[in-house]
């Protein structure tokens, strides 16, 4: 599977909550170096198919699995996976911006000391080439030091963004990074995400379709834990060929 | 400082292509005329092949100016910019497609005796036509509304040769009905040339709109 720009193939993917199905048979690819969306009304399945991908879920007491979820090819849900290693591999960012009670520094540079970094040249270089990354670096060097709580929230959820980068991950997941954030702080991000496209795979989970919309190359239609229709995000907002998915989009649903 | 920098890139490179496919269509027009007026059979059949690639152009600009509605929901003068492109596209297309009929003229008239000073009236009738869709394009890329009216104001002399190419070619055709046919296909023409005038002057219009928001008939 690697190598032909195919990052993380899910296979019949099937997932249950206790007795509870939440997804059917869903089958994607997702393609390095692009934005993926998942979009789709409230309980559709979006939120948990992106959980499923660094094996999030499994905090959820009585979530079962099946079908594949390959990543470059290995399926990430076989026993013997390094659970802490894929979540390095595979990032998220939550919806509420939750950085850490410290100094903005020592939040960037939390992952690269846990991960065994105590070289204070190259954590220095990791931070700024982190905030660099997350849009953030020229807002923020003149306070490294001071309390990462104390900045807006557009600020902090680039604080997030840029602890993720630090530990250097290949894909990034974002659920509905930019809910709590004002219009303005909105745009800054997802004009960072569309920048990060290059270097990281990126899937995003967002309640607003016009957001999704702006910001991904292809997006995923979910309804009732089905994937219903994936495609080229032009093509998707212009003419979708599953009727479902021109309710959702045009806003005639139910 | 803008935030939606990828945003603002595709609404530049819009404008840019939009201006590529403009400068095909004046190219056409120049071509068509030169055809007509040297007799060139091969150059008029190169006209009308070349209109493919321009249809083909505006559509596929068009569709990214659907796209980026439907995807960026842009609104106010953003939102001006993408509809304006659709219609300077629609414009364009129509002149490209006059272009064609001129050249398709042009092989009616393949043996057939030149009129000679109607020749040089329908000339000066494309180099104003040219001229007025380069100025209007002008206009367009540098949001310039006066030179959006200046250029529209050309169309009043596209139409005084317009019409004196009428009045001539019925004397022509009074005097001489072996001429008839060349005569009727040079109105055809000079009818062609006009229209296109017209079609920058929409251009016109459409600029006006886009840096105003208000709606003018200028022509």
């Amino acid at each position: 599977m690697p190598g032909n720009g195919i990052k993380i193939a899910v296979q019949e993917l099937d997932l249950y909550y206790k007795d509870l199905q939440a997804l059917y048979k869903v089958n994607l690819n997702i393609v390095v170096n692009r934005v993926t969306a998942l979009i789709g009304p409230s309980g559709c399945g979006k939120s948990t198919f992106l959980r499923a991908l660094n094996r999030m879920n499994d905090l959820i007491e009585g979530v079962r699995v099946k079908g594949k979820v390959l990543l470059d090819g290995y399926d990430i849900y076989q026993p013997g996976v390094d659970v802490v290693n894929l979540r390095k591999r595979v990032g998220m960012v939550f919806q509420r911006a939750n950085p850490f009670p410290m100094s903005v520094y020592d939040n960037v540079a939390y992952g690269p000391r846990i991960h065994g970094e105590k070289n204070k040249r190259r954590l220095d270089e990791i931070v700024e080439k982190s905030l660099c990354d997350a849009a953030l670096w020229g807002e923020v060097q003149d306070r490294l030091y001071r309390s990462a709580l104390g900045l807006s929230g557009g600020q902090q959820q680039r604080v997030c963004i840029a602890r993720l980068l630090a530990v250097k991950p290949e894909v990034l997941l974002m659920d509905e990074p930019t809910s709590a954030l004002d219009p303005l702080a909105t745009l800054k991000i997802e004009e960072l995400i569309k920048d990060l496209k290059d270097k990281y795979t990126i899937v995003i989970v967002t309640h607003n379709m016009q957001q999704a919309a702006r910001v991904s190359d292809t997006t995923a239609f979910f309804l009732n834990g089905e994937m219903v229709e994936y495609g080229e995000t032009g093509v998707i907002f212009t003419k979708p060929v599953d009727r479902r998915t021109e309710d959702y989009i045009t806003g005639r649903f139910g | 400082m803008t935030v939606r920098v990828s945003f603002d890139k595709a609404l530049v490179a819009l404008q840019h292509d939009i201006l590529k496919t403009a400068s095909l269509v004046e190219k056409a027009i120049y071509d068509s005329v030169q055809a007509l007026v040297k007799q060139d059979m091969a150059a008029a059949a190169q006209v009308i092949m070349g209109d493919d690639m321009i249809d083909n152009l505006c559509l596929e600009i068009e569709d990214r100016c659907i796209k980026l509605i439907a995807t960026q929901q842009p609104m106010a003068r953003d939102l001006r910019i993408a509809i304006t492109g659709i219609k300077i596209l629609v414009s364009l297309e129509r002149m490209g497609d006059h272009c064609v009929d001129i050249a398709r003229a042009t092989m009616c008239l393949s043996g057939l005796l030149p009129i000679v000073k109607t020749l040089e009236d329908i000339q000066l009738m494309a180099n104003l036509a040219r001229q007025m869709l380069k100025e209007g394009l002008d206009a367009y890329v540098n949001s310039d509304v006066e030179r959006a009216r200046e250029m529209c104001a050309k169309d009043d002399e596209v139409d005084y040769i317009f019409a004196k190419i009428f009045r001539d070619l019925l004397a022509v055709m009074t005097a001489d009905s072996k001429a008839v046919v060349q005569s009727a296909y040079l109105l055809y023409v000079s009818r062609y040339l006009e229209r296109i005038a017209d079609q920058a002057t929409n251009v016109g219009e459409a600029v006006i709109y886009l840096v105003t928001g208000e709606r003018g008939e200028l022509n």
